[in-house]
């Protein structure tokens, strides 16, 4: 079986600051880590290999420091490692980066795909499905858990208040959640490897056949007018009231700001 | 000269923070309390092959270097001055002599299991009435037919009783002096081989320190390591090794005494303010920060010529003395900075107090250090 996994390198947000001024990001510093849903995927694909072998590619689209998230994955036992990497595909937005992904994804053999739900730095969850609409495949997100019979995949995907056991014919896609395993630790060993004998292929826009107007900046429909950071516009009211009390205290309020 | 660690070395470094903050740090009080062995840590780093960092790949180690296992140690001792001394004992005195000085098939049988981590090892050199003075040995080995005969014991050894495979001094002619002195592989099942006291200790007391006694102990003659009478020099090279790896540890605990005074005094506050704006705290601390970054220069260097040079003992002797001497420095400052809280068992520095002073007694004292170094200067 061949598995691709496609895995984004974002900054560790846990250890992100904002700028008290500007409110920005102050990326300065920041770690790199691979986004966890997507190294959630990762995992649940090297236990499929553990499971009944399989050969699996990553795949991630990026700046050229995104290598180290690709060798990272590769010390962690996956097979072979290709960062779509070019100046063409920057600025990119989730059509502009899924169209890139799946011209590249064209490019391999697959049955499974794995990407993660979203990415820490964006929160989109868009680019996996979007992947598998560009590909004609079908797609299961929220995967909780993820079986393998025969030709098929058996998945438990999550709803806010119960799941579906879904069942697809592969090949298809499948966006992969952080509660679906505990990723294992790379090994010295396989750190060694994955710099010293491995190789981590990298395609730019000459590699992979893709419409120029789809990719990139110019190929991009999402428009970023303006970020900012939430701030308190007034003071919070501390009351301290019985439940009772507080849930007529509440109601009142919510009357007087025509909120019900 | 160049003073950055590789790609590979920096991703190892972040491998071995992550399991040392995950799984190791949430059991370092419980284990220094209760004087427990912390076995579940080791069969994890067994997994994941820490217990073979520095080892040949075609006997299932990892192929990496030195420095890679010093960061090992390091990191891990940062939070846990015991899970550090475990890998460090097994790793440099353990598996290393019979990396070097094993034969094909005692490399086969022994060092296989040791760098894959399936076995622990252990080493025996200090007696009750030979420790600086190494060369006072009284287990003797004496060859019968097929076999040697050890009578005697040996005291202080880390891993002891939890390791399987030991590396046991003994002297096979006693007028020889150091001459007379052969190195054995012995596995804990041997008749005759029992494992004595465990000692209470200071610090590191997760670490299983114990006696260990030879009473007609029976080791196969394709057990002896090296040559006979070779065995006070294949001692002296495994433990020059041995203090890199006990370098690191020193370095470790010391930078995560550092790492805790600085979380520390940047939320205590006194007259006022957090004390992180006295002027004296700063200074404290910044010669806690020099002096752990200069021991971190002498350690890497040391495992550098570990791997590049014929002959290591004297940066490992500057490596061991210098971080060691530190790591007491730190810890105490860190202890103090903490006032009366860095007292109690409520904050971790006490324990790095405790544990930094035995890195400057095992694996040769200070003063042995001092020796060895002078005695490559003054010629």
């Amino acid at each position: 079986m061949n598995i691709v996994v496609c895995i984004k390198q974002v900054p560790n947000t846990n250890e992100v600051k904002l700028d008290p001024v500007t409110g920005t990001l102050i990326r300065d510093g920041v770690p790199s880590i691979i986004n966890p849903d997507d190294k959630a995927g990762l995992e649940a694909a090297l236990r499929l290999k553990d499971a009944q072998g399989a050969h699996i590619t990553v795949v991630s689209m990026g700046p050229p420091q995104a290598d180290a998230a690709l060798r990272e994955a590769l010390a962690m036992g996956a097979d072979e490692a290709i960062l779509v990497s070019d100046r063409a595909f920057g600025g990119a937005d989730t059509w502009a980066t899924s169209t890139t992904i799946a011209a590249a994804i064209k490019n391999l053999k697959y049955d499974l795909i794995i990407t993660g739900r979203q990415a820490i730095d964006g929160d989109t969850a868009q680019v996996g499905p979007q992947i598998s609409e560009h590909l004609g495949i079908p797609n299961i997100s929220y995967a909780e858990d993820i079986q393998v019979e025969g030709d098929s995949v058996i998945v438990k995907r999550q709803y806010e208040d119960r799941y579906h056991i879904v069942k697809a014919k592969m090949p298809c896609l499948i966006t992969a959640l952080t509660e679906l395993n505990k990723p294992r630790y790379m090994t010295p060993g396989g750190i060694f490897d994955a710099y010293r004998e491995k190789e981590v292929k990298v395609w730019g826009l000459k590699d992979i056949q893709v419409d120029q107007a789809n990719i990139g900046l110019k190929g991009s429909p999402t428009r970023v007018f303006q970020t900012f950071t939430k701030s308190l516009k007034a003071a919070g009211t501390v009351v301290q009231l019985d439940p009772e009390e507080s849930a007529d205290y509440m109601i009142e309020k919510l009357k007087e700001k025509f909120i019900i | 000269m160049d003073f950055v660690l590789s790609k590979e070395q920096e991703m190892a470094r972040t491998l071995f923070r992550e399991f040392a903050e995950n799984e190791v740090k949430p059991l370092a009080q419980e284990v220094d309390e209760t004087e427990r062995f912390p076995a579940e840590t080791v069969a994890k780093m067994q997994k994941l092959g820490f217990l073979g960092i520095p080892m040949p790949k075609e006997f299932g180690g990892q192929g990496c270097d030195t420095l890679t296992y010093v960061l090992c140690v390091e990191e891990l001792s940062k939070v846990c001055g015991t899970t550090g001394v475990i890998v460090s004992a097994h790793t440099s005195l353990g598996a290393d002599p019979i990396k070097k000085f094993g034969t094909p098939a005692q490399k086969e049988k022994y060092l296989r299991p040791l760098v894959s981590g399936e076995k622990l090892g252990a080493f025996g050199l200090t007696e009750p009435g030979a420790g600086t003075d190494a060369s006072g040995q009284q287990t003797k080995a004496v060859l019968e037919g097929d076999h040697y005969v050890l009578n005697g014991s040996k005291i202080f050894i880390t891993n002891g009783g939890k390791a399987d495979i030991y590396i046991i001094f003994a002297m096979t002619d006693k007028s020889k002096g150091t001459k007379g002195i052969s190195a054995f592989i012995v596995e804990k099942e041997f008749p005759g081989f029992k494992i004595g006291t465990k000692e209470k200790k200071m610090g590191i007391r997760g670490s299983s320190t114990t006696e260990l006694i030879f009473e007609n102990c029976i080791v196969p003659k394709e057990n002896l390591l090296g040559q006979e009478g070779k065995g006070f020099g294949i001692a002296m090279q495994t433990l020059d090794g041995g203090r890199i790896g006990i370098a690191a540890q020193a370095l470790g605990i010391a930078e995560g005494a550092l790492e805790e005074t600085v979380n520390y005094v940047k939320e205590r506050k006194q007259f006022g303010r957090p004390i992180a704006k006295f002027q004296n705290t700063q200074f404290q601390i910044a010669d806690m920060a020099t002096k752990i970054e200069a021991a971190r220069y002498l350690v890497y260097r040391a495992a550098v010529a570990k791997d590049t040079q014929k002959r290591f003992s004297v940066e490992a002797a500057m490596a061991k003395l210098y971080a060691a001497e530190v790591a007491m420095e730190v810890t105490t400052k860190a202890v103090q900075l903490h006032g009366g809280y860095g007292y109690t068992r409520e904050y971790p520095v006490e324990r790095m107090m405790r544990d930094a002073k035995i890195t400057e007694i095992y694996e040769g004292t200070s003063e042995v250090q001092r020796m060895v170094i002078s005695s490559n200067v003054i010629k």
